[in-house]
């Protein structure tokens, strides 16, 4: 066996842990990704950020009364999120205040609820693992939900991707023609507190976010197409999460922190070389073309 | 000649201040109206009361049942930075008849083709929308509606920022959905153009002013009436009480308009 097989395979080989991380990382980049690219194209990436702190009261709520538990901190967490989602939606489209400002108060309502919950009753060690999850301690409950969260994540997307993709490009075309605005609107919201909740018990209600935003991002520098851009998304994710995971391994790093910033180099990277990146579009040829 | 679009004393408006009052007529199936008048004198507005996007203060408006209808709004919100190419927004016209889930099969390609060559946008499917000029882009919007196949067609100042020679290739569209008996309302605010092409004009300052053939419409008395309309809200406008107002009658036909009770309200 050389090198090559100790450094990338060894570790999943041989350690169960190891593997449920890979799995339950790649079923959330291959649901959360998308997920990712419709925030960024709706200029929405900082909802996603919102979002994940609106989930913690109720993830906080299900730790207070039943500790250190997926369901029912899945399940607080899902209608804390639901409930902001709603709220911050129902005020946006009822008053004169925009969507961001709303999501800003409704977030940070709930956020300091969440904190608030978890300091009655834990310690700094749980909070931050509420925060920060951990994805080497994937069990088999989490694991059926990452991948129950997937598959539903990518029936409605492929269900409403017509409507997704029209919301965005021109939303009064498509009130002109069809009802769907707003409900396609609130069922996009539903996904990203779905996959956030998926993401929290493997990399926290914080750093769920990143994994959703950072390959986003990152593949708009490669494509002026959605279906490719979700699908680089995903590539970009999977990389990420495998890099974090080795490089965890290997260097004794936080899990949830090296998946990240792994994704983190890659868009660095891409907003450097890519196709419609810095370099690509500021060093231009000496000749250009007659038409 | 059926009514395509009937206006019961319609008043449309935002936040209690009417930007449409009191109006009353029908749109002819297979007509061709010039909305004209000066800024805030309410066009847009109408437009989108018939699209619907906008619910009537008071009064209502009708679109004939099994209308189908396609509009081009004036302020877009067309998000030019998405990553989409041309013929993805022109697809968007196939939603009428495929709506959600129906596949875009052979036929649906080639309307949508036919679409982008009759605008003369042949070789531009493959265009990022971020990259097409002003003209280019309104021409891409054109060959939407064409693909949208619809009876009703609501263009809101479809020509501005768009140079002579596309104003008349978007004209000729305009003339053969005429030709084809779709009903068509156009916003315009170049009243030669309204003149030299427009069979029927409406023209509004938040009252309708007068409607009708376009000559007699656009006659000098009713230009001027228009013109002493008053752009801005009365923060202290008294409210409009029933049967005050502009009840503006317009009837085809015999092209009787009528104008009852005084003009001082509001």
């Amino acid at each position: 066996m050389g090198p090559l097989y100790d450094w990338l395979i060894a570790p999943f080989a041989e350690y169960g842990f190891m593997q449920r991380a890979l799995v339950g990382a790649l079923m959330l980049s291959v649901s959360a990704c998308p997920i990712g690219v419709f925030l960024m194209l709706r200029r929405m990436s900082l909802t996603g950020d919102a979002m994940a702190h609106a989930i913690l009261p109720g993830a906080a709520v299900g730790f207070l009364f039943y500790g250190l538990q997926i369901i029912p901190m899945t399940l607080g967490g899902l209608a804390a999120g639901v409930i902001v989602a709603l709220g911050a939606g129902a005020v946006s489209r009822l008053t004169v205040q925009k969507e961001d400002a709303s999501m800003a108060a409704f977030y940070l309502i709930s956020l300091a609820l969440g904190v608030l919950i978890v300091s009655l009753r834990g310690s700094n060690v749980d909070l931050m693992h509420v925060l920060f999850g951990t994805v080497l301690a994937l069990n088999d409950e989490a694991l059926t939900l990452i991948g129950a969260i997937g598959v539903t994540t990518l029936v409605a997307l492929a269900v409403f991707w017509r409507a997704l993709v029209a919301e965005c490009l021109d939303p009064l075309f498509l009130r002109s023609v069809s009802r769907l605005g707003p409900p396609v609107h609130f069922l996009f919201l539903g996904l990203v507190v779905l996959n956030l909740v998926g993401g929290f018990q493997a990399l926290g209600t914080l750093l769920a976010v990143g994994l959703m935003m950072l390959p986003a991002a990152s593949a708009r520098f490669w494509t002026t197409r959605v279906e490719p851009m979700c699908l680089l998304a995903i590539g970009i994710g999977i990389v990420s999460c495998l890099a974090g995971l080795l490089l965890s391994y290997h260097a004794s790093l936080a899990s949830g922190p090296a998946i990240i910033l792994s994704a983190g180099v890659v868009y660095i990277l891409s907003t450097i070389f890519g196709t419609r990146g810095i370099l690509a579009t500021r060093i231009r040829p000496a000749s250009h073309l007659t038409a | 000649m059926s009514a395509c679009v009937t206006f019961g004393d319609l008043t449309l408006g935002y936040h209690r201040h009417p930007a449409v009052h009191h109006l009353n007529g029908t749109v002819r199936r297979g007509s061709l109206t010039a909305v004209v008048g000066a800024n805030g004198s309410g066009k847009s507005t109408l437009m989108k009361g018939i699209v619907g996007v906008l619910k009537p203060m008071s009064g209502r408006c009708a679109v004939a049942p099994g209308t189908s209808l396609a509009y081009l709004p004036q302020q877009s919100e067309l998000d030019r930075s998405f990553p989409a190419r041309v013929i993805d927004l022109v697809s968007l016209g196939l939603w009428p008849r495929r709506g959600l889930l129906g596949w875009h099969g052979a036929r649906d390609k080639a309307v949508v083709a036919d679409a982008l060559s009759a605008v003369g946008l042949e070789g531009f499917d493959a265009r990022p929308i971020d990259s097409l000029s002003g003209g280019q882009l309104q021409r891409a919007l054109f060959a939407r509606v064409l693909v949208q196949d619809s009876d009703l067609i609501l263009l809101d100042e479809p020509f501005n920022a768009v140079d002579a020679r596309t104003v008349r290739d978007l004209i000729d569209l305009i003339m053969r959905w005429h030709g084809e008996k779709r009903t068509v309302m156009v916003v315009v605010h170049d009243l030669d153009l309204v003149r030299e092409h427009f069979p029927e004009a409406l023209l509004m300052a938040r009252e309708p002013i007068a409607w009708g053939d376009t000559r007699a419409a656009l006659s000098p008395e009713n230009l001027l009436k228009a013109r002493q309309f008053h752009e801005a809200w009365d923060e202290k406008a008294a409210l409009c009480a029933p049967g005050q107002g502009g009840a503006y009658v317009h009837r085809h036909g015999g092209h009787e308009h009528s104008h009852a009770a005084a003009k001082d309200a509001a």
